[in-house]
């Protein structure tokens, strides 16, 4: 090799800024526009079981957090090593140890919590998301970008599961958080005065309609048409 | 009698789809025509019917607390719950690929109708919560293999009969953001209140 070309080799590129606009982006895109569960249909067996209650679901979402931005670390450095024959296997033993560390930390650390959400967080490692994600972006890209990616697919993740949380629990159990926000109002109008909880909201049909409404209300906004 | 009434419980009132959610992503994408949703059902009812039994076997005499007593009396206090996850995982992927192998020797028709799904049956989210709700309800061998085989059917009989549904609607002007999942998401919860009726059988 010449002088010239290794000085070449070298030489290195200007760093990339560490919130560069294409960066942002990474993150910003599955928030709204391609939000892993309204647009591309993913994860939704979490998604619905867990939101009866507030506590439960942000337990979920941080979880899924952990797990999708840690695998996808994970994968994209290995990325290079993996033969793409076995790379399914590869993929659920990575997920399938990080989900055993979460459970092993919340039966550690939250007991009540780990009983309430029993198998559900066990199947984190099926959920459609952690995969989809590995596959599409993890295997191609950069340890940073994958991280990126996997935040913003996370955080799209969340803020879905919250909201459906929210009115499930709001409309269900008449509180937020545990907060009973519903005996609180009905006890500014007077004795008469009391709201009504919708029993429908904590079985799973409430679970299905409020999805198909949310759906219905963000596919709306970002104009969104499934042909 | 205690096999029958888990039989029909597993498929009609602790449905996989209506009470657990489970193995929604593949129930809403394979849900668009009747001949595929009967091809994943057909495949689901199969692994789960397998893998089922087998994870019982590995959780009976592996991985539960005390259950390497069988090697020696030692081995009793050797709890290895904690590698759940990863050894289900790891059969339900082992067992979809012997499946797809075995069916592929021997039946090439049947091959042929199955091969794309069995991939996709590896992480559905039916077969591995299937596993761990045998785990965590104690089943004998006999009772996992009818919860199994009947969680198989009660998803199977939930896909078809959506996929019966959106034939239809197809046909019947839905609004533009409702299109696809919107639509489909209501229809399961139309879907959930009749099997809803089932939940105050007795068995």
């Amino acid at each position: 090799m010449s002088a010239e070309t290794l000085e070449k080799a070298i030489e290195k590129k200007p760093a990339e800024a560490l919130l560069s606009k294409r960066r942002k982006r990474i993150v910003a895109d599955p928030l709204v526009d391609e939000n892993p569960i309204t647009i591309q249909v993913l994860g939704i067996c979490s998604a619905l079981a867990v939101t009866t209650q507030m506590q439960p679901t942000l337990v979920m979402a941080i979880s899924v957090t952990f797990v999708i931005a840690l695998s996808n670390v994970v994968i994209s450095l290995m990325r290079n090593t993996i033969p793409s024959r076995v790379r399914i296997i590869v993929q659920l033993a990575v997920v399938a140890t990080l989900v055993t560390l979460v459970s092993e930390v919340l039966k550690a650390f939250a007991y009540d919590m780990y009983k309430e959400l029993s198998v559900f967080i066990g199947l984190i490692i099926t959920n459609c998301i952690v995969m989809g994600r590995l596959e599409a972006f993890a295997m191609g890209n950069k340890p940073y970008d994958s991280m990126l990616d996997g935040l913003g697919s996370a955080l799209g993740y969340s803020w879905i599961i919250l909201t459906v949380a929210f009115f499930r629990e709001l409309w269900g159990s008449g509180s937020v958080f545990g907060i009973p926000v519903f005996d609180y109002v009905s006890g500014l109008f007077g004795p008469d005065f009391s709201l009504a909880t919708n029993g429908l909201m904590v079985t799973p049909v409430g679970a299905f309609i409020i999805l198909g409404l949310i759906v219905w209300v963000q596919r709306t906004k970002t104009g969104y048409v499934e042909h | 009698m205690e096999l029958i009434s888990l039989g029909i419980r597993s498929i009609f009132i602790d449905n996989m789809i209506f009470a657990y959610f489970l193995g929604m992503c593949s129930f809403l994408a394979v849900s668009k025509k009747v001949s595929t949703a009967i091809g994943l059902g057909a495949a689901v009812v199969f692994v789960l019917g397998v893998t089922v039994p087998v994870n019982w076997i590995l959780n009976e005499f592996v991985l539960k607390e005390g259950a390497l007593t069988w090697i020696s009396a030692d081995m009793a206090s050797i709890d290895l719950s904690f590698l759940r996850f990863i050894m289900f995982i790891a059969i339900i992927a082992g067992i979809v690929q012997l499946v797809e192998m075995i069916v592929e020797k021997f039946s090439p028709a049947l091959y042929g109708q199955l091969g794309i799904f069995l991939p996709l049956i590896a992480v559905n989210c039916a077969i591995l919560g299937g596993g761990l709700f045998m785990a965590q309800r104690d089943y004998t061998i006999a009772e996992s293999a009818v919860y199994g085989f009947g969680s198989g059917l009660g998803f199977m009989l939930a896909i078809v009969l959506l996929a019966a549904i959106r034939e239809k609607i197809k046909y019947s002007h839905v609004p533009n953001g409702l299109k696809g999942l919107g639509i489909t998401m209501l229809l399961t919860g139309l879907m959930g209140i009749a099997f809803m009726s089932f939940m105050g059988i007795d068995l």
